[in-house]
This record gives C-alpha cells, sequence and structure tokens, in this order.
C-alpha cells in the first residue's frame, strides 16, 4: 500500500493542481455558499422563526415540497415501469425512447416551461380534451405537479436502469424454478435488489424539482398561497429588496437539499455493500 | 466460458432441441406473460411521448405556426441577436473556464491518492443539488447594492450584477461539475502508468500531460463539454436572478423566452425556444455518439 502511494506521488504538478482546485472551488463555489450562511446568520432567531413561519412562506415550501414529493413519487412508478420496458423487453422503437428519457436533462428549463404551459392550457392539445373532462391543469397546482413529474423522469431511469441490466439472471431463474410465482420472483427478489437504485432515483428527482424554477414557473399560475414555489417566492422578495427574507428561504432549501445529498450517499455506499465481492 | 466449449462441440439434433426447450423454459422464468409485457410496453410508451415528446413538438410547432417567414423574422429582431450574442459570449466564459479547472481537478484528483478525496467530490458536486434561484441569490448577496461587496464595487465604478460579469458568474457556478465530474472518473480507471512511463523518460509534466494524457482522456473531455455547454447556454434560473433583465443588453435566450411569452409575442417566444430545443436535441445525439466512443475505449482497458 505505501509502496503503491510512493510510486503515484512519482508524478509531478500534484501541489500545483491541488492548489489550483481548492483555490477555484472556493472561489465560485465555496465562498458565495458561505456568503448566504453568514447573511442568514445576522438574523435573530426570531427573525428567522418569523419569516419562515409567515403564512405565504409556508405555504409556498409546503407546496413546492409537497408537490416535489408526490412528483418524485409519480416518476418512481412510471420510471420503473420505463426501465423494465426498456431493458426488458425489445418494441420498436425502443433506442429512441430509451434516448428520449434524457430530453428533460437537456432541454433548458424556460423551453420545458413553455412548452408545457402551450400544452396543457385550456386550449393546448392535451388542455383542451381535459378542460372537456373537467380538469384544470395549467395556472393551478396541478400544473406545477405536471412539470415537476417532467423534469423529475430521467433521474429514476437513469439509476435504475443500470442496476437491472447487471442484475444477475441466475437468481431469477432460481426462484422461478423453485416454484415462486413470477410476481413473488419480482416482489421478494428482484425489488429488493433495486431498492437502494429505486431510493436514490427518488431522492435525486426529489432534491430537482423542490428547486426547480425554470419549467414551474410559467405552468404554475403563481397565485400566493396556492400556487407559488418557494424559489419563485425567494425571486419575488430580491426584486422587493427583502434579502432577509429571500436568505432565510433559500438557507431552510440549501440545508435540505444537503440532508439529501447525505442521504443519496449513504443509499450508494450501501448499495455497493450489498453487491457481494466477485 | 464453459457454455462457448459446450457451443463449439457438435451436438445431434434431439440434444440441440431439447436444449432450446431448456432455454426457453429458462426465459419463462425471466420474463411476464404477453398481456402484461404489451400492457407495461404502452405505458412506458405512452408516458414518454405524453411528458416529453409533445412538449418538444409543440415548441416547433408554435414557432412555425405563422410560417417560416414569421419564425425568421421574429429570429432576425435585434433583441434576438442581441440575447444569442450574450448567450454564446456567456457560454464561452464559463465552459472554458470550467474546462480548465475540470483538467487541473482531474489532474489532482485522479492522479494521486490522498485523504479527502471523497469530500472534495462531494464539494464539486455541490451546485447539482442547489436550486439556480439559489445559485443566482449567492451572487446578489455578494455583489448587489446590500451585498458584502457591494459598496466596494460602487466605489470602484465595477459592475457585477445586471451585466456580463455577473451573467457569466452564475453560469460559471451552476455548470462548475460538469467537465469535472466526465473527467475524474475517465482518469482515476486510466490509471497512472502510462504518465509515469513518460516522465521516466524525461518528458516534462507539461508535455506528459498534453502528449499522453489529454490524447487518452479527449472523448471524455469533448463529452464534459457539450453537456457544461448544453446547460450553460440553458440556465434560466440563476441567470434570470442576477441579469436585471435589462433588454437588448443583459438578456440571454432563455431569458428572452420568458420576456417575449409574458408579452404574448408566442412566435418570437417559441422561435427563440425553438433553437434551445434544436441545442438540446443536438447534444443529446452528440452525446449518445460520444458515449459509444467512451465505451470503445473502455473495453480493451477491462480485459
Amino acid at each position: 500500500m505505501s509502496a503503491l502511494a510512493a510510486r503515484r506521488r512519482t508524478l509531478p504538478g500534484f501541489g500545483l493542481t491541488m492548489g489550483l482546485t481548492l483555490s477555484w472551488l472556493s472561489v465560485i463555489i465555496l465562498i458565495p455558499l458561505a456568503g448566504l450562511f453568514l447573511r442568514s446568520l445576522e438574523l435573530s432567531p426570531e427573525q428567522f422563526w418569523n419569516i419562515l413561519s409567515s403564512r405565504r412562506t409556508l405555504n409556498a415550501l409546503r407546496v413546492s415540497f409537497g408537490l416535489a414529493f408526490a412528483a418524485a413519487c409519480v416518476n418512481l412508478v412510471m420510471g420503473s415501469i420505463i426501465v423494465w420496458a426498456l431493458v426488458r423487453y425489445r418494441f420498436p422503437g425502443r433506442r429512441i425512447f430509451d434516448a428520449i428519457v434524457d430530453v428533460p436533462f437537456a432541454l433548458p428549463t424556460a423551453v420545458a416551461g413553455v412548452a408545457l404551459t402551450a400544452l396543457f392550457a385550456e386550449k393546448g392539445w392535451l388542455g383542451a380534451p381535459l378542460a372537456a373532462l373537467g380538469i384544470k391543469v395549467a395556472f393551478t397546482p396541478v400544473g406545477i405537479f405536471v412539470a415537476m413529474i417532467f423534469i423529475g423522469i430521467p433521474f429514476v431511469v437513469r439509476t435504475v436502469q443500470p442496476v437491472l441490466q447487471d442484475l444477475d439472471p441466475e437468481i431469477e431463474e432460481a426462484a422461478g424454478s423453485l416454484g415462486a410465482s413470477r410476481s413473488q420472483t419480482i416482489v421478494r427478489v428482484i425489488l429488493p435488489s433495486l431498492a437502494p437504485a429505486l431510493l436514490t432515483g427518488l431522492a435525486l428527482a426529489f432534491a430537482r424539482a423542490v428547486g426547480e424554477y425554470g419549467s414551474v414557473i410559467f405552468i404554475a399560475g403563481n397565485l400566493p398561497n396556492v400556487s407559488e414555489i418557494a424559489p419563485l417566492l425567494i425571486v419575488i422578495r430580491l426584486s422587493e429588496f427583502r434579502y432577509a427574507d429571500a436568505t432565510a428561504i433559500a438557507v431552510v432549501m440549501l440545508v435540505v437539499s444537503f440532508v439529501i445529498i447525505f442521504a443519496v450517499n449513504r443509499l450508494q455506499r450501501w448499495a455497493q455493500s450489498r453487491i457481494p465481492a466477485r | 466460458m464453459t457454455m462457448q466449449i459446450a457451443d463449439s462441440v457438435s451436438l445431434s439434433a434431439s440434444d440441440s432441441k431439447a436444449r432450446a426447450q431448456a432455454a426457453a423454459a429458462r426465459n419463462n422464468l425471466r420474463t411476464e406473460p404477453r398481456p402484461v409485457r404489451i400492457a407495461i410496453i404502452t405505458l412506458a410508451v405512452l408516458f414518454l411521448t405524453v411528458f416529453v415528446v409533445l412538449p418538444l413538438v409543440v415548441v416547433f410547432a408554435q414557432a412555425f405556426s405563422r410560417g417560416i417567414l414569421a419564425y425568421f423574422a421574429a429570429l432576425a429582431e435585434p433583441e434576438a441577436m442581441a440575447a444569442i450574442k450574450l448567450t454564446l459570449i456567456v457560454a464561452a466564459i464559463s465552459v472554458g473556464l470550467n474546462l480548465v479547472f475540470g483538467l487541473v481537478a482531474g489532474w489532482a484528483i485522479a492522479k494521486f491518492e490522498f485523504p479527502g478525496k471523497t469530500v472534495l467530490i462531494t464539494l464539486i458536486d455541490l451546485p447539482f443539488s442547489v436550486s439556480p434561484v439559489i445559485s443566482g441569490l449567492v451572487f446578489v448577496l455578494l455583489f448587489g447594492a446590500q451585498g458584502y461587496f457591494g459598496s466596494w464595487l460602487r466605489e470602484h465604478d465595477i459592475q457585477i450584477l445586471f451585466a456580463v460579469p455577473g451573467i457569466a458568474l452564475a453560469t460559471t457556478f451552476v455548470t462548475f461539475p460538469f467537465v469535472a465530474r466526465a473527467l475524474i472518473p475517465l482518469m482515476q480507471e486510466q490509471g497512472t502508468q502510462e504518465e509515469e512511463a513518460a516522465i521516466s523518460l524525461g518528458a516534462s509534466g507539461l508535455q506528459t500531460f498534453f502528449r499522453v494524457t489529454l490524447p487518452n482522456i479527449k472523448w471524455g473531455v469533448l463529452y464534459g463539454v457539450l453537456l457544461c455547454n448544453a446547460r450553460a447556454m440553458g440556465e434560466f434560473g440563476a441567470v434570470s436572478v442576477v441579469s436585471g433583465h435589462i433588454r437588448g443588453e443583459t438578456n440571454t435566450m432563455p431569458l428572452l423566452v420568458e420576456i417575449l411569452y409574458n408579452e404574448y409575442q408566442f412566435v418570437a417566444a417559441f422561435a427563440i425556444a425553438s433553437l434551445l430545443a434544436m441545442l438540446a436535441l443536438i447534444t443529446l445525439i452528440a452525446k449518445t455518439v460520444l458515449e459509444r466512443h467512451l465505451d470503445e475505449g473502455h473495453e480493451p482497458r477491462d480485459h
């Protein structure tokens, strides 16, 4: 081990490149983020609490977190179905649909926002038939939900897909030949093997949807207390020069994201520990 | 391996028939009844069509709803041209900065062992999990009128917020991890032997990097730059917070989409949006091609 470390050190430039990496990381990422936390420390706990417990803030956080969680759950179910179809079955256009899953990653959020709004507005291709059924999507919380589903779907598909691909076929065959029904095999054998990936996908989709701004604000309607998401409230508070309010909401959202990263890291470690050494 | 040996041995007809039946029985243990299969495929295709294909199609349908002339007239507007130009400038700055950072960080992280490596990678990944609006907000808090450096900047007459530097800074923040994250695993996998050989043969560090390392990771570099550029050109939330929305000056393409849309200039809004959608599609196609190159690069090293 020490011989390996010594050998690795024979390459030049560690000090220089590490120094540059840390400096640039600090200038672009760490100092700006630290500035946000410093700002929030300037608030007394009482001020902080008053901002967060105001009706409008609470409602915005409730809309963002609640709908993001609901959308992530839809993504979990639909993402699993998509992964299953893409990995296990052969059908015409499979490769194209596989590539298309990444569109929400690649499409700029503002474009997704105006496109979803046009699609689900009362006169839109999907909005018109839905309106005939009495369902209003655009400019209601349902619209936010739809946009969050759009933005989250690749996270579940792309985390679960490689795990299902690598799943050893023999364990399924073993379960089947030992007399398990297909549904028993799926629930008792396949699902547990996919669990860490499914949970990671859920967490990533949730984290993305909570912070999402561009694809949501066009379709949301942005009615305070009803269809106003937390990131939009930050923007509104900034434009009113109420920096303290913006900072307090941002800090809450950041802390939640950091908790999610931590959870995802733990999940990954758990997943790795379950892979038998070969 | 045993399967291959069995295959190469010639078998009698009854043997191969029995084997085919056994294989079919084994496959049956791994799949679902036909109606279930069809239902799952239909659900998957329907969902992707409604949530992904239709939004893409609607962008182009709206952009060309008044004909091709109206489309190009909308793109030729000075405001549109200014937005396109600004978007290209900002993307060039932030992709350039992140490319250099990615190469430097890749060298430090992938070619050396040191404690805290995982923490450092997590820190580089941070922008992925920060809301775009917050990514803009942090720079307002630093450089805004009430910000930490606000009064100093005003005294020295330096404009960062509501100008190109602020937009470039916010975009760099948001796209920070892309190149580094594409390069670190690739460079780790390639190890240090080739570099060590070059150094022991008397090459300098820089020569080794440009002649040995860079050719090995060129597809990874392209991959990172591609994704970084797509996000840089399309970033909305972070840029929206720091831009100030000065018409013809600080509006990038995504910001102009919002402004035109809110003014009910739908053809113009969707015309700009269609350019960004095309960028996304080209990015996805190029990404697929590059992934194939990257996979090819991996295979011989695995065995």
